[in-house]
């Protein structure tokens, strides 16, 4: 059995002592070009790319990922573009991990099957779907372990500990905890020593599981929580290029400059 | 697909939450699965405790103003020849419309889950003003959650909720209107679960949802039924049942005692917004074959783009400015239980001039939609068949919309 893009990322960060880093962008913010190019600088310091498929109604985003949504929709990027801006970095970043996330909606009218279909030509290599939950997720998460791609299943603080471990036992090779009731991107209200408490509680339910914490996850936190498995910044660098913008200055370079800093904080 | 005889509607869900299979279900993000299973074991264990149905009955009788009357509707009948027009005025109760069922049994869940916040969606506003009032009956915090063009369009609701102590939270994604409360109120959930119960506004969203909802407002045909008797000695050989659809909660609540009558019997006719009529935008997703889709958590017929974007919607009428529908009516509809039409802006605001005209009875901009079919149907069919049209809400919120459209 080959291992994954996504399984190695992680066995290289604990070789090396360290939590994995984990970007998440919205495809096509601010336009399709720069998200490409975000993606292709970032990669060097990120060990796993999360990158959003579009949708205009997300029911668990918080302001900075809508209004990076937004601005990508008016832009008139679509799922097809999506799926081109995955392939072209895969291209250049063949071993680097994508995971592409979204609402099922977009899914359910690509077709399942098509999706993955589409998913498999770009190589992308996980899936987070925000609004498919464990236990509607099975056959879906089955559908994809057969075509080798990662479904990204989430654990919240409402979680219990039953549920927990029936859906650890249906994970693949990574589980986001979402660290605190909240749409993304909140202020981070509760205390990392309490996320932290709660990410060991799921740990020890399986080691062997790669369980990440995003939401609230910023320069400022991000080095509180560094002996998690991994941490996903996202609206921070959603909110880095809407700043940009607003100061006219380019994106990418302050986004890059954003990670890199992110980076030399969790090392 | 085929509607179950001995079961009520609400109930007829698969394990997942699927009606016919395919409409409803859960599709929520995971901080929301824990919250949605404590709402469903609270409230399965409450429709079925005897003291908490007498403390609904209670309310409804005496606050709300249970039963709201039925009447024929002499004028209009006789003016337009054919078919007896008859109506049920649910907009005199308390409020104004029958969201009223709705928010009182949401506030009644909500202090026994020991809840001291309540949140909830609004279109045209009423909504909104029910769950403030309710609220503060029942001494609960209450935001409501409100598209920013709705607030500048239905001004005298906003007025109502302020007064009534709640907080309007003004959201500005999107096309500022329910579609985008809605999502915005959800958002709020997510992150205030713990301490705050969530009224959604109409039979949509999260199974659970659909379920209270439907449940609340069914309150208005079990008044019909008794009426209906009283007034006929039996239930009428033909009878029409008409009733505008957005979300879909006066018309499910106005059916919901009749589902098991022969629908040649006792047909349902659902009335959608179907926008200006010069505008190829509109709100009704059942009358123009919109495919399925997924919206705040349910999947239901939907308005939206071919690859999954919810598409901007366009009424007269906001509270029909939805571009989903309940699965609930996705089900009446594909088991043909129902049947389902569209009125335009302009047909619904003529529709408004005649019945006013005729009758001491001020619909809103929404029933006036059901008002347009009624007024289309009554004149080819015989004296003997019974229209009955819902009035589910008053036109008092619809003034400065009527001032500028008719001059009145």
């Amino acid at each position: 059995m080959t291992i994954s893009p996504i399984s190695l990322a992680f066995k290289k960060t604990k070789r090396e002592k360290r939590t994995a880093l984990i970007s998440f962008t919205v495809a096509g913010d601010n336009t399709k070009k720069n998200s490409l190019k975000i993606l292709n600088s970032i990669a060097k310091y990120v060990d796993i790319l999360e990158l959003s498929f579009l949708h205009n109604c997300p029911i668990a985003d918080g302001g900075q990922i809508q209004n990076s949504t937004y601005r990508s929709l008016k832009n008139g990027t679509t799922l097809k573009d999506t799926f081109q801006i995955a392939k072209r970095f895969k291209k250049n970043n063949p071993k680097k991990p994508l995971i592409l996330m979204g609402y099922y909606n977009l899914i359910y009218q690509n077709g399942e099957n098509n999706f993955l279909k589409n998913c498999k030509l770009s190589k992308v290599d996980g899936l987070i779907v925000v609004d498919l939950p464990w236990p509607e997720n099975k056959k879906f998460a089955q559908k994809c372990k057969k075509k080798s791609i990662s479904f990204v299943q989430l654990l919240s603080p409402t979680t219990s500990k039953e549920r927990m471990k029936k859906i650890i036992k249906d994970s693949h090779d990574m589980i986001y905890y979402i660290s605190m009731l909240s749409t993304t991107g909140g202020k981070l209200k509760v205390s990392s020593k309490k996320i932290l408490e709660k990410y060991l509680s799921i740990k020890k339910i399986n080691r062997s599981k790669n369980v990440v914490i995003g939401f609230g996850i910023t320069e400022k936190t991000i080095s509180s929580l560094k002996k998690a498995d991994g941490l996903v910044v996202g609206s921070a660098l959603c909110k880095k290029i809407s700043e940009s913008l607003k100061k006219r200055q380019n994106p990418v370079t302050n986004v890059v400059k954003m990670v890199t800093r992110l980076k030399n904080k969790i090392l | 697909m085929k509607i179950k005889k001995d079961i009520p509607l609400i109930d007829q869900h698969d394990k997942n939450g699927f009606w016919g299979g395919k409409f409803g279900g859960n599709f929520i993000p995971e901080t929301l699965k824990k919250p949605v299973e404590d709402l469903t074991v609270l409230f399965e264990k409450l429709r079925r405790d005897k003291k908490f149905i007498k403390e609904r009955d209670y309310y409804f009788k005496n606050w709300v103003g249970s039963p709201t009357s039925f009447v024929k509707l002499e004028n209009l009948t006789k003016s337009l020849g054919g078919a007896q027009i008859w109506t049920k005025i649910v907009s005199e109760a308390n409020g104004g419309a029958h969201k009223i069922y709705n928010a009182t049994v949401h506030c009644l869940i909500a202090k026994r889950a020991g809840k001291k916040y309540i949140v909830g969606d609004t279109g045209a506003g009423y909504a909104g003003k029910m769950l403030s009032m309710a609220a503060k009956k029942f001494g609960l915090k209450c935001k409501i959650f409100m598209g920013a063009k709705d607030i500048k369009r239905q001004k005298p609701n906003c007025d109502a909720m302020k007064k009534n102590g709640a907080e309007i939270v003004p959201v500005y994604t999107g096309s500022q209107t329910l579609v985008d409360a809605v999502s915005e109120c959800m958002r709020y959930w997510v992150s205030n679960c713990d301490t705050t119960h969530m009224c959604v506004g109409s039979t949509v969203g999260p199974n659970i949802f659909v379920k209270i909802c439907g449940w609340s407002t069914s309150q208005i045909s079990r008044e019909l039924f008794i009426q209906i008797k009283k007034e006929f000695g039996s239930i009428p050989k033909k009878i029409k049942l008409l009733n505008c659809v957005g979300g879909g909660s006066s018309s499910f609540g106005f059916w919901n005692e009749f589902m098991h009558y022969n629908k040649k019997q006792i047909e349902f006719v659902g009335v959608e917004a179907g926008g200006p009529k010069q505008s190829k935008k509109h709100a009704a997703p059942l009358t123009y074959g919109s495919k399925i889709g997924i919206l705040h958590g349910a999947s239901q017929y939907v308005i939206m783009s071919p690859e999954g974007q919810i598409e901007e919607t366009e009424s007269i009428s906001a509270g029909l400015d939805y571009p989903g529908v309940s699965p609930l009516h996705c089900f009446l509809k594909d088991a043909k239980r129902a049947r389902y039409t569209a009125a335009t802006d302009e047909e619904a605001l003529s529709a408004y001039m005649l019945v006013t005209k005729f009758e001491n009875l001020n619909p809103s901009l929404e029933p006036s939609h059901a008002f347009a079919e009624a007024i289309k149907l009554a004149p080819k069919l015989s004296k003997d068949t019974v229209i009955i049209v819902n009035s589910c809400g008053d036109a008092h919120k619809d003034k400065d919309i009527l001032k500028q459209r008719l001059g009145i």
